[in-house]
Protein backbone atom coordinates (compact mmCIF):
# COMPACT_ATOMS: atom_id res chain seq x y z
CA UNK A 1 0.00 0.00 0.00
CA UNK A 2 1.13 3.59 -0.70
CA UNK A 3 0.70 6.34 1.71
CA UNK A 4 0.53 9.65 -0.55
CA UNK A 5 1.91 12.73 1.03
CA UNK A 6 -1.21 13.97 2.50
CA UNK A 7 -1.53 10.64 4.42
CA UNK A 8 1.57 11.41 6.14
CA UNK A 9 0.90 14.60 6.74
CA UNK A 10 -2.66 14.18 8.06
CA UNK A 11 -1.45 11.70 10.27
CA UNK A 12 1.85 13.16 11.45
CA UNK A 13 -0.61 15.51 13.12
CA UNK A 14 -3.88 13.32 14.14
CA UNK A 15 -1.09 10.59 15.48
CA UNK A 16 -0.92 11.91 18.40
CA UNK A 17 -4.95 12.35 19.53
CA UNK A 18 -5.74 9.33 17.91
CA UNK A 19 -3.05 7.57 20.26
CA UNK A 20 -4.40 9.14 23.13
CA UNK A 21 -8.06 8.36 22.62
CA UNK A 22 -7.02 4.73 22.02
CA UNK A 23 -5.38 4.77 25.24
CA UNK A 24 -7.63 6.37 26.86
CA UNK A 25 -10.89 5.19 24.83
CA UNK A 26 -10.66 2.01 22.88
CA UNK A 27 -7.83 0.33 25.59
CA UNK A 28 -10.72 1.00 28.28
CA UNK A 29 -13.32 -0.42 26.41
CA UNK A 30 -11.82 -3.22 25.51
CA UNK A 31 -10.90 -3.73 29.00
CA UNK A 32 -14.44 -3.90 30.05
CA UNK A 33 -15.22 -6.15 27.68
CA UNK A 34 -13.40 -8.65 28.63
CA UNK A 35 -13.87 -8.12 32.47
CA UNK A 36 -17.68 -8.68 32.03
CA UNK A 37 -16.82 -12.06 31.18
CA UNK A 38 -14.76 -12.66 34.58
CA UNK A 39 -15.43 -13.04 38.12
CA UNK A 40 -14.74 -11.48 41.22
CA UNK A 41 -14.06 -13.01 44.64
CA UNK A 42 -14.00 -10.18 47.05
CA UNK A 43 -10.75 -8.47 45.90
CA UNK A 44 -9.41 -11.25 43.79
CA UNK A 45 -10.10 -11.10 39.98
CA UNK A 46 -10.67 -14.68 38.35
CA UNK A 47 -9.79 -14.73 34.94
CA UNK A 48 -11.50 -17.91 33.81
CA UNK A 49 -14.23 -17.26 31.26
CA UNK A 50 -17.71 -17.21 31.94
CA UNK A 51 -21.22 -15.89 31.07
CA UNK A 52 -22.93 -15.86 34.45
CA UNK A 53 -22.22 -11.82 34.92
CA UNK A 54 -24.38 -11.49 31.57
CA UNK A 55 -27.20 -14.05 32.91
CA UNK A 56 -27.33 -12.40 36.14
CA UNK A 57 -27.46 -8.79 34.85
CA UNK A 58 -30.48 -9.57 32.02
CA UNK A 59 -32.50 -12.29 34.03
CA UNK A 60 -32.15 -11.15 37.72
CA UNK A 61 -35.87 -9.13 38.38
CA UNK A 62 -34.25 -6.23 40.13
CA UNK A 63 -31.98 -5.58 37.10
CA UNK A 64 -34.62 -6.15 34.44
CA UNK A 65 -36.38 -3.42 36.82
CA UNK A 66 -33.77 -0.87 36.72
CA UNK A 67 -33.59 -1.37 33.10
CA UNK A 68 -37.14 -1.11 31.97
CA UNK A 69 -37.37 1.98 34.41
CA UNK A 70 -34.23 3.73 32.47
CA UNK A 71 -35.50 3.37 29.28
CA UNK A 72 -38.91 4.68 30.00
CA UNK A 73 -37.66 7.47 32.01
CA UNK A 74 -35.08 8.08 29.08
CA UNK A 75 -38.00 7.93 26.77
CA UNK A 76 -40.39 9.79 28.36
CA UNK A 77 -37.93 12.84 29.38
CA UNK A 78 -36.83 12.61 25.25
CA UNK A 79 -40.84 13.02 24.35
CA UNK A 80 -41.97 15.35 26.56
CA UNK A 81 -38.49 17.68 25.80
CA UNK A 82 -38.99 17.71 22.22
CA UNK A 83 -42.55 18.46 22.35
CA UNK A 84 -41.79 21.32 24.68
CA UNK A 85 -38.71 22.19 23.01
CA UNK A 86 -40.00 22.21 19.22
CA UNK A 87 -42.55 25.59 19.89
CA UNK A 88 -39.32 27.05 21.25
CA UNK A 89 -37.49 26.74 18.22
CA UNK A 90 -40.29 27.13 15.76
CA UNK A 91 -40.14 30.60 17.54
CA UNK A 92 -36.94 31.48 17.65
CA UNK A 93 -36.53 30.30 13.61
CA UNK A 94 -39.84 32.03 12.07
CA UNK A 95 -40.38 34.94 14.78
CA UNK A 96 -37.04 35.42 16.07
CA UNK A 97 -36.18 38.40 13.66
CA UNK A 98 -32.65 39.83 14.18
CA UNK A 99 -32.56 38.71 17.79
CA UNK A 100 -31.99 34.81 16.58
CA UNK A 101 -28.77 34.70 18.42
CA UNK A 102 -29.86 36.24 21.39
CA UNK A 103 -32.60 33.82 22.13
CA UNK A 104 -30.59 30.82 21.21
CA UNK A 105 -27.82 32.53 23.97
CA UNK A 106 -30.18 33.08 26.77
CA UNK A 107 -31.74 29.60 26.09
CA UNK A 108 -28.00 28.16 26.16
CA UNK A 109 -26.91 29.96 29.54
CA UNK A 110 -28.66 27.25 32.14
CA UNK A 111 -26.87 24.72 29.89
CA UNK A 112 -23.56 25.86 31.40
CA UNK A 113 -24.46 26.10 35.33
CA UNK A 114 -23.25 23.81 36.98
CA UNK A 115 -25.45 20.24 35.93
CA UNK A 116 -24.77 19.48 39.52
CA UNK A 117 -26.44 21.91 41.34
CA UNK A 118 -29.15 22.30 38.89
CA UNK A 119 -30.49 19.06 40.41
CA UNK A 120 -29.83 19.28 43.39
CA UNK A 121 -32.29 22.63 43.44
CA UNK A 122 -34.55 20.65 42.10
CA UNK A 123 -34.65 18.60 45.09
CA UNK A 124 -35.18 21.36 47.17
CA UNK A 125 -37.77 22.65 45.10
CA UNK A 126 -39.72 19.30 45.23
CA UNK A 127 -38.89 18.52 49.09
CA UNK A 128 -41.08 17.49 51.90
CA UNK A 129 -39.93 21.15 53.60
CA UNK A 130 -39.01 22.65 50.31
CA UNK A 131 -39.63 25.62 48.35
CA UNK A 132 -42.93 24.41 46.48
CA UNK A 133 -44.14 22.75 49.47
CA UNK A 134 -43.05 26.17 52.25
CA UNK A 135 -43.85 28.06 49.19
CA UNK A 136 -47.91 26.85 49.40
CA UNK A 137 -48.80 26.94 52.33
CA UNK A 138 -47.50 30.19 52.52
CA UNK A 139 -49.99 31.25 50.47
CA UNK A 140 -52.13 29.49 51.62
CA UNK A 141 -53.09 26.92 48.78
CA UNK A 142 -52.69 23.59 50.76
CA UNK A 143 -52.08 23.27 54.26
CA UNK A 144 -50.73 19.85 54.58
CA UNK A 145 -47.41 19.58 52.52
CA UNK A 146 -47.61 17.50 49.32
CA UNK A 147 -45.74 14.21 49.27
CA UNK A 148 -45.77 13.08 45.70
CA UNK A 149 -43.36 15.48 44.63
CA UNK A 150 -40.23 13.96 45.21
CA UNK A 151 -38.52 10.68 45.27
CA UNK A 152 -40.34 9.56 42.43
CA UNK A 153 -39.79 8.46 38.70
CA UNK A 154 -41.68 11.75 37.59
CA UNK A 155 -39.32 13.97 39.92
CA UNK A 156 -36.48 12.37 37.88
CA UNK A 157 -38.47 12.95 34.73
CA UNK A 158 -38.84 16.45 35.74
CA UNK A 159 -35.46 17.26 36.66
CA UNK A 160 -34.31 15.60 33.38
CA UNK A 161 -36.50 17.55 31.34
CA UNK A 162 -35.42 20.67 32.91
CA UNK A 163 -31.89 19.75 32.53
CA UNK A 164 -31.94 18.46 28.58
CA UNK A 165 -34.46 20.79 26.73
CA UNK A 166 -31.19 23.51 25.47
CA UNK A 167 -29.95 20.56 23.70
CA UNK A 168 -33.03 19.71 22.06
CA UNK A 169 -34.06 23.26 21.12
CA UNK A 170 -30.22 23.84 19.34
CA UNK A 171 -30.50 21.12 16.38
CA UNK A 172 -34.35 21.34 16.09
CA UNK A 173 -33.58 25.31 15.35
CA UNK A 174 -30.67 24.35 13.01
CA UNK A 175 -33.03 22.10 10.79
CA UNK A 176 -35.96 24.60 10.33
CA UNK A 177 -33.56 27.72 9.44
CA UNK A 178 -32.51 25.67 6.71
CA UNK A 179 -36.39 25.02 5.94
CA UNK A 180 -36.81 27.35 1.85
CA UNK A 181 -39.60 30.37 3.25
CA UNK A 182 -40.26 30.17 0.03
CA UNK A 183 -41.91 26.53 -0.12
CA UNK A 184 -44.48 27.83 2.97
CA UNK A 185 -45.64 30.98 0.05
CA UNK A 186 -46.18 28.29 -2.20
CA UNK A 187 -48.33 26.23 0.43
CA UNK A 188 -50.11 29.52 1.39
CA UNK A 189 -50.84 30.43 -1.91
CA UNK A 190 -52.15 26.98 -2.62
CA UNK A 191 -54.42 27.18 -0.21
CA UNK A 192 -52.95 25.29 2.87
CA UNK A 193 -53.96 25.50 6.38
CA UNK A 194 -51.08 26.69 9.03
CA UNK A 195 -52.16 22.81 10.47
CA UNK A 196 -51.60 21.01 7.23
CA UNK A 197 -48.62 23.07 6.81
CA UNK A 198 -47.13 22.15 9.63
CA UNK A 199 -48.04 18.61 9.19
CA UNK A 200 -46.86 18.43 5.48
CA UNK A 201 -43.48 20.72 5.34
CA UNK A 202 -42.37 21.75 8.70
CA UNK A 203 -42.09 18.80 10.56
CA UNK A 204 -41.18 16.76 7.56
CA UNK A 205 -38.44 18.88 6.74
CA UNK A 206 -37.65 19.39 10.81
CA UNK A 207 -37.19 15.73 11.26
CA UNK A 208 -33.07 16.01 10.90
CA UNK A 209 -32.73 18.03 13.68
CA UNK A 210 -35.55 16.37 15.73
CA UNK A 211 -33.71 12.57 14.96
CA UNK A 212 -30.08 14.67 16.20
CA UNK A 213 -32.14 16.18 19.11
CA UNK A 214 -33.97 12.49 20.40
CA UNK A 215 -30.28 10.67 20.29
CA UNK A 216 -28.97 14.02 21.79
CA UNK A 217 -31.32 13.34 25.06
CA UNK A 218 -32.16 9.38 24.80
CA UNK A 219 -28.40 8.26 25.03
CA UNK A 220 -27.32 10.49 27.99
CA UNK A 221 -30.44 10.40 30.02
CA UNK A 222 -30.50 6.18 30.08
CA UNK A 223 -26.40 6.49 31.73
CA UNK A 224 -27.64 9.40 34.04
CA UNK A 225 -26.67 9.29 37.90
CA UNK A 226 -26.63 12.38 39.31
CA UNK A 227 -30.48 12.67 38.86
CA UNK A 228 -32.23 9.43 39.93
CA UNK A 229 -29.47 9.75 43.29
CA UNK A 230 -30.80 13.10 43.89
CA UNK A 231 -34.79 13.44 43.32
CA UNK A 232 -35.44 9.77 42.63
CA UNK A 233 -35.29 8.05 45.75
CA UNK A 234 -35.57 4.25 46.31
CA UNK A 235 -38.45 3.96 43.56
CA UNK A 236 -36.56 6.07 41.05
CA UNK A 237 -33.06 4.79 40.94
CA UNK A 238 -31.72 3.99 37.31
CA UNK A 239 -29.03 1.61 36.04
CA UNK A 240 -26.65 3.89 36.11
CA UNK A 241 -26.87 4.08 40.09
CA UNK A 242 -26.50 0.25 40.23
CA UNK A 243 -23.18 0.28 37.79
CA UNK A 244 -21.86 2.45 40.64
CA UNK A 245 -22.79 0.13 43.67
CA UNK A 246 -21.98 -3.05 42.24
CA UNK A 247 -18.28 -1.46 40.88
CA UNK A 248 -17.40 0.36 44.76
CA UNK A 249 -19.96 -1.18 47.47
CA UNK A 250 -20.93 -4.33 46.29
CA UNK A 251 -17.05 -5.28 45.30
CA UNK A 252 -18.19 -6.89 41.93
CA UNK A 253 -16.59 -5.08 38.77
CA UNK A 254 -17.16 -7.85 36.37
CA UNK A 255 -21.20 -7.62 36.96
CA UNK A 256 -20.88 -3.97 36.69
CA UNK A 257 -18.89 -4.08 33.46
CA UNK A 258 -21.74 -6.82 32.09
CA UNK A 259 -24.06 -4.14 33.17
CA UNK A 260 -22.54 -1.13 31.30
CA UNK A 261 -22.22 -3.37 27.83
CA UNK A 262 -25.56 -4.32 28.48
CA UNK A 263 -26.52 -0.52 28.90
CA UNK A 264 -24.83 0.27 25.74
CA UNK A 265 -25.79 -2.48 23.59
CA UNK A 266 -29.75 -1.43 24.80
CA UNK A 267 -28.98 2.11 24.04
CA UNK A 268 -26.94 1.45 20.86
CA UNK A 269 -29.14 -0.80 18.89
CA UNK A 270 -32.54 1.32 19.97
CA UNK A 271 -30.22 4.27 18.42
CA UNK A 272 -29.36 2.92 15.04
CA UNK A 273 -33.02 1.17 14.87
CA UNK A 274 -34.57 4.95 15.13
CA UNK A 275 -31.98 6.38 12.84
CA UNK A 276 -32.83 3.68 10.51
CA UNK A 277 -36.43 4.46 10.75
CA UNK A 278 -36.15 8.12 10.07
CA UNK A 279 -33.60 7.49 7.08
CA UNK A 280 -36.33 8.46 4.67
CA UNK A 281 -36.16 11.80 6.42
CA UNK A 282 -32.20 12.02 6.40
CA UNK A 283 -31.89 12.33 2.76
CA UNK A 284 -30.47 15.54 1.90
CA UNK A 285 -28.80 15.73 5.06
CA UNK B 1 -50.18 35.72 11.57
CA UNK B 2 -49.66 38.56 14.12
CA UNK B 3 -51.65 36.48 16.57
CA UNK B 4 -49.85 33.42 16.27
CA UNK B 5 -46.10 35.28 16.66
CA UNK B 6 -47.91 36.97 20.27
CA UNK B 7 -48.97 33.29 21.07
CA UNK B 8 -45.28 31.83 20.28
CA UNK B 9 -43.90 34.66 22.60
CA UNK B 10 -46.00 33.73 25.13
CA UNK B 11 -44.95 30.23 24.58
CA UNK B 12 -41.03 30.98 24.82
CA UNK B 13 -41.31 33.48 27.80
CA UNK B 14 -42.72 30.57 29.86
CA UNK B 15 -40.61 28.31 28.99
CA UNK B 16 -37.34 30.84 29.85
CA UNK B 17 -38.96 31.46 33.10
CA UNK B 18 -38.94 27.22 33.56
CA UNK B 19 -35.49 27.22 32.28
CA UNK B 20 -34.31 30.06 34.85
CA UNK B 21 -36.42 29.56 37.82
CA UNK B 22 -34.50 26.98 39.76
CA UNK B 23 -31.01 28.99 39.13
CA UNK B 24 -32.82 32.01 40.45
CA UNK B 25 -33.34 30.09 43.60
CA UNK B 26 -29.36 30.32 44.46
CA UNK B 27 -29.08 33.94 44.93
CA UNK B 28 -32.75 34.02 46.88
CA UNK B 29 -31.80 31.88 49.06
CA UNK B 30 -27.73 32.28 49.66
CA UNK B 31 -28.81 35.72 50.77
CA UNK B 32 -31.79 34.43 52.92
CA UNK B 33 -31.35 34.47 56.99
CA UNK B 34 -32.61 31.35 57.47
CA UNK B 35 -30.98 27.68 58.17
CA UNK B 36 -33.88 26.16 56.27
CA UNK B 37 -34.85 26.64 52.48
CA UNK B 38 -38.35 27.52 52.36
CA UNK B 39 -40.38 30.19 52.28
CA UNK B 40 -41.53 33.16 53.78
CA UNK B 41 -38.19 34.24 53.39
CA UNK B 42 -36.52 35.78 57.18
CA UNK B 43 -34.04 38.53 56.37
CA UNK B 44 -31.28 39.88 54.44
CA UNK B 45 -27.88 38.16 55.77
CA UNK B 46 -24.32 37.29 54.23
CA UNK B 47 -23.62 34.82 57.13
CA UNK B 48 -23.93 32.20 54.14
CA UNK B 49 -21.01 33.73 52.04
CA UNK B 50 -18.98 34.11 54.90
CA UNK B 51 -18.97 30.95 56.35
CA UNK B 52 -17.53 29.79 52.83
CA UNK B 53 -14.39 32.20 53.64
CA UNK B 54 -13.34 29.62 56.88
CA UNK B 55 -14.14 25.99 54.63
CA UNK B 56 -10.65 25.00 54.24
CA UNK B 57 -11.64 21.43 52.67
CA UNK B 58 -13.56 24.06 49.84
CA UNK B 59 -10.52 25.96 49.49
CA UNK B 60 -8.78 22.50 48.63
CA UNK B 61 -11.51 21.36 46.21
CA UNK B 62 -11.62 24.42 44.16
CA UNK B 63 -7.37 24.20 44.09
CA UNK B 64 -7.81 20.99 43.07
CA UNK B 65 -10.54 21.92 40.86
CA UNK B 66 -8.63 24.84 38.92
CA UNK B 67 -5.51 22.76 38.90
CA UNK B 68 -7.78 19.87 36.85
CA UNK B 69 -9.78 22.15 34.93
CA UNK B 70 -6.62 24.51 33.79
CA UNK B 71 -4.72 21.24 32.85
CA UNK B 72 -7.36 19.67 30.91
CA UNK B 73 -8.85 22.39 29.03
CA UNK B 74 -4.79 23.17 27.77
CA UNK B 75 -4.38 19.14 26.92
CA UNK B 76 -7.58 19.14 25.13
CA UNK B 77 -7.25 22.07 23.36
CA UNK B 78 -3.95 20.89 22.34
CA UNK B 79 -5.26 17.93 20.76
CA UNK B 80 -8.47 19.41 19.35
CA UNK B 81 -6.46 21.48 17.06
CA UNK B 82 -4.43 18.84 16.00
CA UNK B 83 -7.46 16.90 14.87
CA UNK B 84 -9.19 20.08 13.34
CA UNK B 85 -6.13 21.08 11.36
CA UNK B 86 -5.27 17.61 10.20
CA UNK B 87 -8.82 16.92 9.39
CA UNK B 88 -9.60 20.92 7.50
CA UNK B 89 -6.19 20.61 6.20
CA UNK B 90 -5.47 17.26 4.42
CA UNK B 91 -7.27 14.40 2.80
CA UNK B 92 -5.73 10.90 4.53
CA UNK B 93 -6.61 7.61 4.61
CA UNK B 94 -8.78 6.74 7.70
CA UNK B 95 -9.72 10.08 8.15
CA UNK B 96 -13.91 9.88 8.64
CA UNK B 97 -13.11 6.77 11.08
CA UNK B 98 -10.49 8.31 12.92
CA UNK B 99 -11.67 11.74 13.65
CA UNK B 100 -15.41 9.57 14.50
CA UNK B 101 -13.55 7.90 17.11
CA UNK B 102 -12.13 10.50 18.61
CA UNK B 103 -15.40 12.36 18.81
CA UNK B 104 -16.97 8.97 20.57
CA UNK B 105 -17.14 10.79 24.16
CA UNK B 106 -19.68 13.14 22.84
CA UNK B 107 -22.18 10.29 23.17
CA UNK B 108 -20.99 8.26 25.37
CA UNK B 109 -23.15 7.95 29.25
CA UNK B 110 -20.25 9.27 31.32
CA UNK B 111 -20.60 6.70 33.77
CA UNK B 112 -19.51 4.44 31.29
CA UNK B 113 -16.65 6.73 30.75
CA UNK B 114 -16.09 6.53 34.12
CA UNK B 115 -16.35 2.97 35.15
CA UNK B 116 -14.09 2.13 31.61
CA UNK B 117 -11.33 4.73 33.13
CA UNK B 118 -11.53 2.91 36.47
CA UNK B 119 -11.29 -0.50 35.16
CA UNK B 120 -7.97 0.03 33.47
CA UNK B 121 -6.46 2.02 36.17
CA UNK B 122 -7.08 -0.73 38.75
CA UNK B 123 -5.91 -3.04 36.71
CA UNK B 124 -2.73 -1.03 35.91
CA UNK B 125 -2.13 -0.83 39.63
CA UNK B 126 -2.02 2.99 39.29
CA UNK B 127 -2.96 5.11 42.12
CA UNK B 128 -5.89 7.63 41.86
CA UNK B 129 -4.73 11.27 41.99
CA UNK B 130 -6.14 14.65 40.21
CA UNK B 131 -3.43 13.75 37.14
CA UNK B 132 -5.78 10.93 36.72
CA UNK B 133 -9.11 13.36 36.96
CA UNK B 134 -7.36 15.41 34.04
CA UNK B 135 -6.93 12.33 31.88
CA UNK B 136 -10.59 11.44 31.86
CA UNK B 137 -11.78 15.39 31.50
CA UNK B 138 -9.10 15.78 28.84
CA UNK B 139 -11.06 12.50 26.97
CA UNK B 140 -14.59 14.36 27.51
CA UNK B 141 -13.21 17.90 26.50
CA UNK B 142 -11.01 17.00 23.32
CA UNK B 143 -14.19 16.31 21.17
CA UNK B 144 -15.42 19.81 22.08
CA UNK B 145 -11.93 21.33 21.54
CA UNK B 146 -12.11 19.79 18.01
CA UNK B 147 -16.08 20.96 16.96
CA UNK B 148 -14.91 24.54 17.57
CA UNK B 149 -11.25 24.35 16.15
CA UNK B 150 -12.93 22.73 13.22
CA UNK B 151 -14.86 25.80 12.43
CA UNK B 152 -12.15 27.82 13.60
CA UNK B 153 -9.72 26.14 10.77
CA UNK B 154 -12.43 25.75 8.55
CA UNK B 155 -12.15 29.22 6.59
CA UNK B 156 -8.73 29.64 6.83
CA UNK B 157 -7.42 30.42 3.39
CA UNK B 158 -4.83 28.38 2.37
CA UNK B 159 -3.13 30.98 -0.16
CA UNK B 160 -2.32 32.92 2.98
CA UNK B 161 -0.51 29.95 4.00
CA UNK B 162 1.32 29.27 0.75
CA UNK B 163 1.77 33.19 0.61
CA UNK B 164 3.60 32.53 3.46
CA UNK B 165 5.88 29.55 3.04
CA UNK B 166 6.82 31.47 -0.63
CA UNK B 167 7.94 34.57 0.29
CA UNK B 168 10.52 31.81 2.63
CA UNK B 169 8.93 31.09 6.05
CA UNK B 170 9.60 27.73 7.90
CA UNK B 171 5.97 25.56 8.36
CA UNK B 172 6.74 26.32 12.09
CA UNK B 173 6.88 29.89 11.38
CA UNK B 174 3.58 30.19 9.19
CA UNK B 175 1.97 28.22 11.73
CA UNK B 176 3.43 30.66 14.87
CA UNK B 177 2.85 33.62 12.78
CA UNK B 178 -0.24 33.45 10.52
CA UNK B 179 -1.90 30.37 11.27
CA UNK B 180 -2.17 30.57 14.61
CA UNK B 181 -3.05 34.08 15.07
CA UNK B 182 -5.89 33.67 13.27
CA UNK B 183 -7.45 31.06 14.49
CA UNK B 184 -6.75 32.53 18.21
CA UNK B 185 -10.36 33.46 18.66
CA UNK B 186 -11.38 29.43 18.64
CA UNK B 187 -8.41 28.43 20.76
CA UNK B 188 -10.05 31.00 23.62
CA UNK B 189 -13.56 29.47 22.94
CA UNK B 190 -12.31 25.90 23.72
CA UNK B 191 -10.48 26.70 26.32
CA UNK B 192 -13.16 28.47 27.97
CA UNK B 193 -15.37 25.71 27.11
CA UNK B 194 -13.20 23.17 27.81
CA UNK B 195 -12.52 25.27 31.48
CA UNK B 196 -15.82 25.05 32.38
CA UNK B 197 -16.99 21.57 31.82
CA UNK B 198 -14.06 20.36 33.41
CA UNK B 199 -14.92 22.48 36.74
CA UNK B 200 -18.58 21.66 36.13
CA UNK B 201 -18.02 17.68 35.30
CA UNK B 202 -18.96 15.25 38.00
CA UNK B 203 -19.27 11.40 37.74
CA UNK B 204 -15.40 11.00 35.90
CA UNK B 205 -14.26 13.18 38.64
CA UNK B 206 -16.02 11.08 41.52
CA UNK B 207 -14.85 7.86 40.52
CA UNK B 208 -11.26 8.64 39.24
CA UNK B 209 -10.51 11.07 42.06
CA UNK B 210 -8.41 9.48 44.78
CA UNK B 211 -8.17 11.18 48.56
CA UNK B 212 -8.12 14.80 46.71
CA UNK B 213 -12.06 16.08 45.64
CA UNK B 214 -12.52 19.11 43.08
CA UNK B 215 -15.83 21.15 43.61
CA UNK B 216 -18.24 19.33 42.25
CA UNK B 217 -16.86 15.95 44.47
CA UNK B 218 -16.99 18.45 47.27
CA UNK B 219 -19.89 20.25 46.71
CA UNK B 220 -21.58 16.40 45.97
CA UNK B 221 -20.22 15.09 50.24
CA UNK B 222 -22.05 18.64 51.20
CA UNK B 223 -25.64 17.38 49.83
CA UNK B 224 -25.27 15.29 52.70
CA UNK B 225 -25.75 17.96 55.71
CA UNK B 226 -28.74 20.08 56.31
CA UNK B 227 -26.89 22.54 57.96
CA UNK B 228 -24.46 23.25 54.96
CA UNK B 229 -27.22 23.64 52.62
CA UNK B 230 -27.40 27.23 53.04
CA UNK B 231 -23.80 27.92 52.48
CA UNK B 232 -24.06 25.43 49.61
CA UNK B 233 -26.36 27.14 48.09
CA UNK B 234 -24.02 30.28 48.09
CA UNK B 235 -21.48 28.81 46.69
CA UNK B 236 -23.39 27.61 44.16
CA UNK B 237 -24.53 31.55 43.45
CA UNK B 238 -20.65 32.28 43.15
CA UNK B 239 -20.51 29.52 40.80
CA UNK B 240 -23.38 30.54 38.68
CA UNK B 241 -21.94 34.06 38.51
CA UNK B 242 -18.38 32.62 37.06
CA UNK B 243 -20.00 30.47 34.47
CA UNK B 244 -22.31 33.52 33.34
CA UNK B 245 -18.99 35.33 32.99
CA UNK B 246 -16.88 32.56 31.19
CA UNK B 247 -19.74 31.37 29.46
CA UNK B 248 -20.35 34.86 27.65
CA UNK B 249 -16.43 35.35 26.97
CA UNK B 250 -16.88 32.40 25.18
CA UNK B 251 -19.74 34.14 23.46
CA UNK B 252 -17.76 36.96 22.54
CA UNK B 253 -14.99 35.15 20.79
CA UNK B 254 -17.77 32.31 19.12
CA UNK B 255 -18.77 35.67 17.50
CA UNK B 256 -15.47 36.88 16.28
CA UNK B 257 -15.11 33.18 14.32
CA UNK B 258 -18.49 33.70 12.83
CA UNK B 259 -17.62 37.38 11.89
CA UNK B 260 -14.64 36.24 10.88
CA UNK B 261 -16.06 33.24 8.23
CA UNK B 262 -18.75 35.39 7.13
CA UNK B 263 -15.76 38.51 6.14
CA UNK B 264 -13.71 35.76 4.24
CA UNK B 265 -16.88 33.78 2.46
CA UNK B 266 -18.03 37.33 1.43
CA UNK B 267 -14.19 38.17 -0.47
CA UNK B 268 -14.69 34.44 -1.66
CA UNK B 269 -17.37 35.84 -3.64
CA UNK B 270 -16.30 39.06 -4.76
Amino acid sequence: MNFSDQDKKGWRLLGLPFIFSVLLLAVPLATMFALSFWTQDYLVLKKTFTLANYREAWFEPVFQTLFTRSLLISFTVTVFTIIFAFPVAYFISFYGGKRKALWLFLITIPFWTSYLLRMFLWKVILGYNGVLNSFLEWIGAITEPLTFLLYNSNAVVLALVHGWAPFAILPIFVSLEKIDRSLLEASNDLGDTAFKQFFRIILPLSMPGVVGAVLIIFIPTIGDYITPKLVGGPEGLMIANMIQVQFSKANNAPLAAALSVTSLLIVGSISILFVLLNKKHMRNY
Amino acid sequence: MKQSSKYFKVCIVIFLIFLYAPALLLPIFSFNDSQVIAFPLSGFSTVWFEKLLYEDTLHDALRNSLLVAVSSSILATALGTLVARASSRYKFFGQRASVTFILVPLILPEIILGVCLLTVLIQLGLNLNLWTVVLGHTLLITPFSTLIMVSAFNNLDISLEEASLDLGMSSVQTFRLIILPMVSPGLISSLLIGFVISLDEFIIAFFLTGVEPTLPVYIWAQFRFPAKLPSTMALGTILLIVSLILVSLFEYFRRRIELYNQYTMELDQK
